[in-house]
């Protein structure tokens, strides 16, 4: 494993790398390591490249390295009553280098955004082993194209991170969690989109399998109070709301967001257009498959035993797409982690892909989109 | 007049009469327009002081006609320029005499709506408006409203990555967009994104989004659309100066209070707008805000309350709330009009669109009015500010020998100093061809490579809108070389374990 002390060091790695030929992986905190094919390639780990450049809450941005862990981050700004609304989830190893490259998103991300939609510019060494800046240190910006974009989930395929800009966002002032219980699939789908559709501005909204259903109610106390009672009124016909006090709602919701505790040796995450959520549950329960639903239906985790039923091809059938994220290495050697796209996409995606990194210094064999990289030309 | 666009291809000229039928034959009827005087209403786009005339017009109606006309173009290394509804305020659809200037605008339909899954399927020639129109009768709206909304398409929208004033609160363009169908200059469709958030694979929806047309022809857009708030309210507040208007903004925000929509109008700004539509703004401030909050009347009152402690507090001289819907509307006209309100008090003007971090705003505006009297030019400010993103009006007579030329000094100098405090060229409106040259006082030449690698990566050609954001053209094999860097001895003193 290589730790670049800064961003020189890394530069230098990545140009070397790319001269000579030999694969690298860029590493945080590592908690993801389980996700793609197992592969071999020399780690580089960015824990040192650590720590917080700037952070001004009046102007809502905030500059950071990559591996900062993501604790002292959220920690940071809620201290100034600000978070990062895209609520970013991980283990305590968790760099934000890490979480912005992984494409993270909690539970709010259905009405605040991705992490996409929160890195406002960056520092990065390209495959080339060239530094280059890409977006910008405010808020609103359009000059240039969106490069911040494509390496927000690019999982270390383009570039080495070694600033990043965020929006940061004021952190709601109450936040309050009304519940259903009992509700089948198709009922809380039913409800959720009900509540997410109305103007009771719904922040989150998940179902457990068990038959407890979450919706997020976040702003200020008079507005709060008055948006819950809407919300009663307005699912009357679904079902009855009562309200959850947060340190009982806040285990439900890290259950409905990460999927952490479905039992079964494979796990997958489905991302698809939520009216078809409630189908594909019917589909998948009598295979014994465990599930929770988060994004009002737009997300979906499920586990299994095996990699039995071929549940990517039935996400597919419900116009969604499912990505592996837990599996043994033998599994995840043979079953890609990301849903096969086009051919003219993937073929798109690659190009864009060499454009920051010509000699596939990062394209190792994790993931199958790189998997072939050796064969390109230079 | 200072911006140069490459020197058109002899060899394409020689050929018109062919490309000509070769258009026709692919877009029958009336989609290809040739004559000269018919081509003159396409000579510009709302940067209205560069014309050019295009060497034709091609106005496709269905997708296949759109891959089609680029497959061909590809295939005979004839340049595109795609076109929505050309309000461009930076020249984005700018013709150019050897290219073929592709109108989108017979793409009218609204092809969706899924209200359960709040998702609209809607082709690139519609208006922002146009979208919200479809959906408001169930409650819905389309967020990012720029202030051409009525007249702006969505894939103009897309190519900008476009915004509005309710920005702050509800995103821009970027935010609020799901998928696209998109066709590559080779003629290739590709869909990218969907109806669903967050796609496997990189985010090349992302990239495309505020791309400026230089990544491809987006012919289908998929919108989130969002349940229309309860009610909105706005609080219209007076200031000494400018100063205090920002301390006020910034002290919004600290107290965790993002309203939906926070502008600022300086004095001229103010005065033009005010003898234009007479909807009571104070003349006798310094700067004026308008703060707008929605939601459940609940929260809105609880808000404007807040707002008008901190706007006290920052020593306002005036302040009133919207006592109903009409006055609320009053309170935006002024400010909705500010351009063609400044339009009145001076022959021409040019419009400016950096950002700053807010907290400069008081040293930027100072130093705007030194720059004032330097170029001998006026100019009038609003301001989204509650993101930043400055709009200075600088006024100016196109008949006056010298004046449009000591106009863009003027803007590039605001521009420059945008940057030189932590800001950007473009918060909304787009690099274009207008601050194509100022690319520089941003990026450094890597940053400028590496963007253009990516655009080779959709178009290694370069033949969809070229001469647009870049301000040298690099041919792709060149931005592809690799120079190798050998080290030695693999880093020895590095820790390794
Ligand atoms: C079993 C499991 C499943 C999970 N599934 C999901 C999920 O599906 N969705 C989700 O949102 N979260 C998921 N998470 C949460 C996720 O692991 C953490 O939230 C995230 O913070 C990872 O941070 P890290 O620092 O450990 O990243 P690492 O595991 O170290 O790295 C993650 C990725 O980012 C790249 N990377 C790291 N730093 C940089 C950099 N500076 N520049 C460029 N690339 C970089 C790496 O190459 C790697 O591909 C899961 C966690 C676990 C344990
Ligand atoms: C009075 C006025 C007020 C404005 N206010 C705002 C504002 O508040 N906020 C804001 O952000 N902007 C504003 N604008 C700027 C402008 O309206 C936006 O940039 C708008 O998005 C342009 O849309 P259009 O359809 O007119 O595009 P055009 O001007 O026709 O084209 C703009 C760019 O998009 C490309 N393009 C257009 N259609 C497509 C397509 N289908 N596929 C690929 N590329 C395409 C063109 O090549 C060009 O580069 C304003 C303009 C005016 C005149």
């Amino acid at each position: 494993m290589l730790a670049p002390r800064d961003a020189q060091d890394l530069r230098a790695i990545i140009a070397d790398a790319a001269a000579s030929g030999r694969k690298l992986e860029l590493r945080g905190g590592g908690t993801k390591a389980d996700f793609g094919a197992p592969r071999e390639a020399e780690i580089v780990s960015l824990t040192a490249l650590s720590g917080v450049v700037d952070y001004d809450p009046a102007e809502l941005v905030l500059t950071v390295r990559p591996g900062t862990p993501l604790a002292e981050i959220e920690a940071l700004v809620a201290g100034e009553g600000q978070m990062l609304a895209f609520e970013p989830w991980g283990d305590a190893a968790a760099t934000i280098g890490g979480t912005v490259a992984a494409g993270v998103a909690g539970s709010r991300r259905v009405t605040a955004g991705s992490a996409r939609d929160h890195l406002l510019g960056l520092t990065a060494v390209s495959g080339r082993g060239e530094v280059f800046v890409a977006g910008a240190k405010v808020v609103k910006n359009v000059t240039g194209y969106d490069l911040p974009k494509l390496l927000a989930g690019s999982w270390g395929r383009l570039a080495a991170m070694t600033e990043l800009t965020l929006k940061v966002l004021p952190a709601p002032r109450v936040t309050t969690t009304l519940a259903a219980h009992g509700l089948s699939p198709r009922a809380a789908h039913a409800a959720m989109a009900c509540a997410l559709g109305s103007n009771a501005d719904v922040s989150a909204a998940a179902h457990l399998k068990r038959g407890i259903t979450l919706l997020r109610v976040a702003g200020f106390a008079p507005s709060v109070e008055a948006r819950c009672a809407a919300l009663a009124g307005l699912l009357s016909d679904h079902c009855s709301l009562s309200l959850l006090d947060e340190a009982a709602a806040a285990p439900l919701w890290a259950e409905a967001m990460t999927g952490h505790k479905l039992a079964g040796a494979v796990g997958w995450r489905i991302h698809l257009p939520p009216r078809h959520a409630p189908a594909l549950v019917e589909t998948l329960e009598p295979l014994g498959i465990d599930w929770a639903m988060d994004w009002g239906g737009g997300r979906l985790w499920v586990a299994l035993d095996n990699a039995g039923p071929d549940v990517r091809m039935l996400a597919a059938q419900a116009g969604g797409e499912a990505t592996l994220v837990r599996a043994d290495a033998p599994t995840r050697g043979r079953i890609p982690a990301f849903p096969p796209r086009p051919a003219g996409v993937a073929a798109l995606e690659t190009r864009v892909a060499r454009a920051f990194d010509p000699t596939g210094v990062f394209a190792t064999t994790r993931f199958a989109e790189d998997a072939h990289a050796d064969q390109l030309s230079a | 007049m200072s911006i140069a666009m490459p020197a058109p291809d002899e060899g394409t000229l020689a050929k018109r009469d062919r490309i000509i039928a070769a258009m026709q034959a692919i877009v029958p009827g009336e989609g290809v327009i040739t004559q000269a005087d018919a081509l003159r209403p396409w000579e510009s786009d709302g940067l209205t002081a560069y014309r050019q005339p295009p060497m034709l017009v091609v106005l496709p109606e269905t997708v296949e006609q759109v891959s089609a006309v680029l497959r061909w173009c590809h295939g005979e290394g004839v340049k595109v320029v795609p076109r929505g509804s050309g309000t461009s305020l930076s020249g984005g659809a700018l013709p150019l005499a050897d290219a073929v200037l592709l109108g989108m605008g017979k793409f009218k339909r609204v092809l969706d709506v899924d209200y359960e899954d709040r998702v609209a399927v809607v082709q690139p020639g519609v208006t922002n408006l146009a979208i919200t129109q479809a959906v408001e009768a169930r409650g819905f709206y389309y967020a990012p409203d720029p202030s051409s909304q009525i007249a702006c398409s969505i894939g103009g929208n897309v190519a900008e990555n476009s915004g509005g004033v309710h920005c702050l609160k509800y995103g821009l363009t970027t935010n609020n967009v799901l998928g696209v169908e998109l066709v590559l200059m080779d003629g290739e469709v590709v869909r990218l994104g969907g109806r669903h958030l967050d796609p496997a694979g990189l985010d090349l929806l992302g990239v495309v989004v505020g791309s400026e047309g230089l990544l491809g022809v987006v012919t289908e857009v998929t919108v989130r659309i969002l349940p229309k708030p309860e009610t909105a309210r706005a609080v219209l507040v007076g200031f000494p100066d400018a100063e205090s208007a920002g301390a006020c903004v910034a002290q919004v925000i600290a107290e965790g209070i993002i309203p939906a929509g926070m502008e600022m109008m300086d004095r001229p700004a103010i005065h033009a707008a005010e003898a234009f539509v007479q909807v009571g703004y104070p003349l006798d401030v310094g700067a004026l805000l308008i703060v707008e909050v929605d939601g459940p009347a609940a929260e809105c009152d609880h808000l404007i309350g807040e707002i008008a402690r901190i706007a006290d507090h920052n020593g306002a001289t005036t302040t009133r709330v919207s006592q109903d819907e009409a006055e609320r509307m009053a309170f935006w006209a002024g400010r909705k009009a500010a351009f063609p309100a400044v339009g009145r008090i001076s022959p021409d003007y040019y419009c400016m669109d950096g950002t700053i971090p807010r907290r400069q705003l008081p040293h930027v505006l100072r130093r705007m009015e030194e720059l004032s009297a330097h170029h001998g030019l006026g100019v009038a400010n609003v301001f989204h500010a509650g993101d930043g993103n400055l709009h200075p009006l600088i006024l100016y007579d196109a008949n006056v020998p010298g004046e449009l030329d000591r106009a863009e000094e003027f803007g590039n100098d605001i521009l420059r100093l945008c940057v030189e405090v932590g800001g950007v060229l473009t918060g909304e409106h787009g690099v274009g061809i207008e601050k194509r040259d100022l690319m520089p006082v941003m990026f450094g030449e890597e940053d400028l490579k590496q963007q253009q690698r990516v655009k080779c990566a959709f178009d290694p050609d370069l033949l969809l809108n070229p001469g647009k954001v870049f301000p040298t053209l690099h041919r792709c094999a060149e931005l592809g070389r690799m120079h190798v860097h050998h080290g030695a001895l693999p880093f020895p003193e590095l820790p390794r374990f």
